[in-house]
């Protein structure tokens, strides 16, 4: 298939290695980068990068460049979902589109790839790490655990002057809960309030609880965890009310709600997580 | 001065005992003599001098009103009337005639409980008597009449005394006919007028003279007496036999409700909370000792006080240092001073108890049709409804830049003051737009920002705002968020005239009952389906969700509606507002993750399948109609009617009566525009005119494409008619 489809296009006379490459840079600064990731930019014509979905913070576009040797163009939402124009210069050139994290883990990018393909680019994954499977590595929670996974969007003022709160995360993470399945929850990136931190989010999450007035999160056992992949990340597990106003610092900052807890989980925080002691006093009955 | 003090301590009593209060409105069509009236009832009752009064125009305060001799605000006085050996308190409300100002009559009608309709006994009932008297009774007020300026039927026609009686006769059957063809109910339940039983008053405002079937009886003055004093115009004996404010007061005492008797019926036509509730209650009662409900019908400044609020407290006692909520706000207000108006005068008291119209600063967050009150989660009253709609606009522009901050707030400030003002941005060119009911309500706003405030501004030219509406339905059209990620399915219809002129009534709103909504809609032929939908009604165009059990859809609801609104304040064929366009949400396919259904995927998807779905259904242009009326003797009808014909104008109907015609017209306000001047240079300044607001009418097809142009071009939109394929991929 692949082969027929080079073959068409030598024939009208483009660019053989003309393709998409998706690249995912990891999780913190610029070194994140597989070496076949690193490889795929050397040898692109032209490099995109968008950064609204998920952020290197431990880097800067110019430190990347310097790595890289040549220019990043910084996309924005509206290049991404609006007027992607710039995937149609895959057709003669190789390009290259980056991305924090691991490619595609983000539910926008798949969108690119099916229009690349409705436009005959060949395209082409380089995959890295991924907050998916850091959260897991850092906290010793079990990837097979988890339920869905939810994000926390910053409460919105619509212009008819009404406040909208999203109850879905909340309704996500009970829905696990009785599954007995943990909630990975992705918190806003936003253009204008910044990104959300731990704190913010359980607060959103405490206020939709009484709301609801069925308290059933309140109570629970929350993960917090700030910038996975760099050399001092903070991993803080305890009960909702006690992480309130705790310091995380520096974003980005990315939050659990375990369930019940598998003995090994149940040590795993309580070593790594910093997790009050008494949570062994359960396993233990 | 010390009768002035010994007025207020009267006025102070007598407040408190609201069997002796009454609130009344002066309504009348431009011209009739309202504010004569008024003024001298005020004389009468001592608050200003007999010489001045009828020459001061007390009651218009503002310069213009005196320079233009026409009352542009509507000004509130309270004065004490002896009827029966018992003092009463009347506190009344002088409103405009003016059309471009009716804005102003709407919010006094809420005030008020009982209303004199003043008519000319030579011109009769004129379309601004129907339309104040219409007003009057949608608010429950009830009416009496004042026929007046008689003493011309005698000096001017010649009429003799039969002849006389015969004209006031047919004049009162013709009143009653309008009351019974507007609200038979009432008619019946004895809201007519009726001389003989004395709910009707003749006489001369300007000559300060009145009689009435019990002033007769009370003055052994006959009708033939009354006639032979005018014939003989001796008008002054007349004034002191029958003085206006005693045949006048005594009539709105005697015929008139009190606040507590009034309260009883009104509170259902203007609440529509639980009457059988501690405030529904209160508000039936008049009861000053529950807790505060009162309602905002005016804001003027005070360039001491600040901000005034004025309005009719229907129930509790508002007192300095009180702590209110404001309807639509979260904070609290803080009442600094209590008051009530003695004509540009406001009076400060200690406190103000239930019935009364009361003046009160410190109400930040408040603005015209405001409900304040004490208790929490108190339902807010109806809102305010206007007869017409806002249909010219300018563009403001400070001429020195350093007026721009300025600029903004005086607009704010004139807005709040009056409601039927809309104020808007346009971001694209960043002009500040004035919209108004004419272009004389617009002249005046400017000329009160350049004098009261101060501001150097320049404005444009009037334009017209026309409306946008559907001819054809369309649909389902697609509409994607831009992640692709989220599906909306829209469809467009007009939406039933029946049900777009109870929008307008105030029949059908977001306000009321679910249920009773639900059943007005049925009763007007939309199906059970729709009617349960409803989501959102904005102006006269609503929104359906007729979607089952989609997951989600409940809290992206607002942001569809978000696009809904946007589209409604601007269509997408010349981005003016939307009118009768029912749109309908029949399906939708939503992200699972809140993150990727939010404002701005939601948003535009909901809003582009709306664009493009419009003008599938054949989008056009509504231009708004005026009534024009022409008075004018025969020599000169010819110049009036080319007026009306050069003007794309059609003539309704023509009466005459002696040497005089009436010519009754429908005229495109896009024609009106120096309309003034042009008719007295027509009929050499012998004719008399006003206008009242007909509505909207689809704009001549031969028009269209040169208005849609003009308008894109103007607001800096791409000059070639939009397609459907521009708001949506294929």
């Amino acid at each position: 298939m692949y082969k027929l489809d080079s073959k068409a296009l030598i024939a009208i006379g483009m660019n053989s290695s003309a393709m998409l490459t998706f690249v995912g840079l990891g999780l913190f600064d610029e070194k994140d980068i597989s070496v076949k990731g690193l490889e795929a930019i050397k040898n692109a014509d032209e490099v995109y990068a968008e950064f609204y979905t998920s952020k290197l913070v431990g880097s800067t576009i110019d430190k990347m460049e310097e790595l890289y040797g040549k220019p990043v163009n910084l996309l924005t939402r509206e290049d991404v979902e609006i007027n992607p124009k710039w995937i149609e210069r895959g057709k003669n050139k190789n390009i290259v589109f980056l991305t924090g994290g691991d490619t595609m883990v983000s539910t926008t990018h798949i969108d690119l790839r099916l229009r690349a393909i409705d436009m005959n680019i060949p395209t082409k994954l380089i995959h890295a790490s991924s907050i998916v499977s850091a959260v897991c590595g850092l906290s010793g929670l079990q990837n097979y655990r988890f339920g869905k996974s939810t994000t926390i969007p910053y409460p919105y003022l619509s212009s008819r002057g009404n406040k909208i709160v999203s109850h879905t995360p909340h309704e996500t993470i009970c829905s696990n809960l009785k599954m007995g399945l943990h909630t990975l929850v992705f918190l806003d990136i936003d253009m204008e309030k910044g990104y959300m931190t731990i704190n913010e989010a359980l607060k959103i999450l405490l206020e939709i609880d009484l709301i609801k007035d069925r308290n059933q999160i309140s109570d629970s056992l929350v993960l917090g965890i700030a910038r996975a992949g760099s050399d001092n990340p903070t991993i803080k597990c305890d009960y909702l009310k006690s992480l309130l106003d705790a310091d995380f610092g520096e974003p980005l900052h990315i939050l659990v709600v375990p369930a019940n807890l598998h003995f090994i989980e149940t040590e795993s925080l309580i070593k790594l997580a910093n997790a009050p002691q008494s949570l062994m006093d359960l396993v233990n009955d | 001065m010390g009768r002035r003090k010994k007025m207020v301590e009267r006025v102070k009593t007598l407040m408190k005992n609201p069997e002796n209060v009454r609130n009344i409105g002066i309504v009348a069509h431009i011209d009739h003599g309202k504010t004569t009236l008024s003024d001298n009832l005020l004389a009468g009752a001592g608050m200003i001098s007999n010489e001045l009064a009828g020459k001061q125009l007390f009651m218009d305060s503002d310069e213009e009103e005196q320079e233009r001799g026409i009352t542009i605000d509507s000004s509130n006085v309270s004065m004490v009337h002896e009827y029966d050996d018992n003092e009463y308190l009347i506190n009344l409300i002088d409103t405009p005639g003016h059309v471009d100002f009716g804005g102003d009559v709407t919010r006094a009608m809420r005030a008020v409980d009982g209303a004199v309709v003043v008519i000319d006994a030579v011109e009769g009932t004129m379309p601004q008597t129907e339309t104040v008297l219409r007003q009057a009774l949608k608010e429950h007020v009830k009416p009496v009449l004042f026929i007046n300026k008689v003493d011309r039927l005698i000096n001017e026609l010649q009429v003799d005394s039969q002849e006389m009686q015969i004209r006031l006769g047919k004049l009162i059957d013709h009143v009653n006919k309008l009351i019974k063809g507007m609200n038979e109910e009432k008619y019946k339940a004895g809201w007519k007028v009726d001389a003989s039983e004395g709910t009707v008053a003749f006489g001369s405002a300007l000559y300060n003279w009145a009689i009435s079937v019990p002033m007769m009886k009370k003055t052994q003055i006959s009708f033939n007496d009354v006639y032979e004093y005018c014939k003989q115009e001796d008008m002054k004996t007349l004034a002191e036999k029958c003085p206006l404010h005693e045949a006048v007061n005594d009539m709105v005492i005697y015929f008139l409700p009190s606040p507590i008797d009034a309260q009883e019926g009104r509170v259902n036509t203007i609440w529509h909370g639980d009457v059988s509730t501690e405030i529904g209650h209160a508000m039936m009662k008049a009861d000053a000792s529950a807790p505060i409900a009162f309602m905002v019908t005016d804001i003027s400044m005070d360039p001491h006080a600040g901000e005034v609020a004025t309005g009719r407290l229907f129930s509790g006692t508002l007192s300095r240092g009180m702590e209110v909520s404001v309807s639509g706000t979260a904070q609290k207000n803080r009442i600094q001073q209590v008051g009530v108006f003695m004509g540009p005068e406001r009076i400060e008291v200690e406190n103000i108890p239930a019935g009364n119209i009361a003046a009160v600063t410190g109400l930040k967050d408040a603005v015209v049709g405001s409900t304040v009150t004490t208790m929490e989660g108190m339902t807010p009253f109806e809102s305010i409804r206007h007869a017409s709609e806002p249909v010219v606009t300018v563009a403001v522009e400070a001429k020195h830049m350093r007026d721009l901050p300025k600029l903004v707030e005086v607009l704010r400030q004139v807005s709040k003051e009056d409601p039927t003002l809309k104020i808007t941005l346009d971001e694209e060119t960043g002009e500040h737009l004035m919209a108004g009911m004419g272009e004389l309500h617009l002249e005046v706003i400017a000329h009160r920002i350049r004098r009261d405030k101060g501001v150097e501004i320049s404005t444009t030219p009037p334009i017209v705002v026309y409306r946008e509406t559907i001819q054809g339905t369309a649909g389902p059209v697609e509409g994607k968020s831009p992640n692709r990620h989220n599906r909306f399915y829209i469809e467009v219809e007009p939406l039933d005239k029946e049900i777009v002129a109870a929008i307008k009534e105030g029949e059908i709103s977001m306000d009321m009952p679910e249920l009773e909504r639900r059943e007005k809609l049925m009763e007007k032929g939309m199906s059970k389906e729709e009617a349960k939908g409803i989501t959102e009604i904005h102006e006269s165009n609503i929104f359906i969700d007729v979607t089952k059990g989609i997951q989600h859809l409940n809290e992206t609801m607002e942001l569809i509606l978000e696009g809904f609104e946007e589209v409604m304040k601007g269509g997408p064929l010349s981005r003016e507002p939307c009118m009768g366009v029912k749109v309908r949400l029949v399906d939708a396919k939503l992200h699972e993750d809140a993150i990727h259904r939010g404002p701005a995927q939601v948003i535009p998807a909901s809003r582009q399948a709306i664009q493009a779905a419009m003008l599938m259904a054949n989008d056009t242009l509504m231009e708004p109609y005026q009534k024009l009326f022409i008075q004018v003797p025969q020599e000169q009808m010819g110049g009036a009617t080319k007026e009306i014909q050069g003007r794309r104008g059609i003539i309704l109907d023509m009466v005459s009566e002696g040497d005089m015609t009436t010519i009754s017209s429908k005229v495109p306000v896009a024609e009106m525009f120096g309309f003034a001047g042009d008719i007295r240079s027509a009929t050499e300044g012998r004719s008399m005119w006003s206008t009242e607001f007909l509505g909207f009418e689809p704009l001549p097809a031969s028009l269209i494409n040169e208005i849609v142009s003009s308008i894109r071009e103007r607001k800096g939109l791409k000059k070639d008619l939009p397609q459907p394929s521009d708001f949506i991929s294929a």
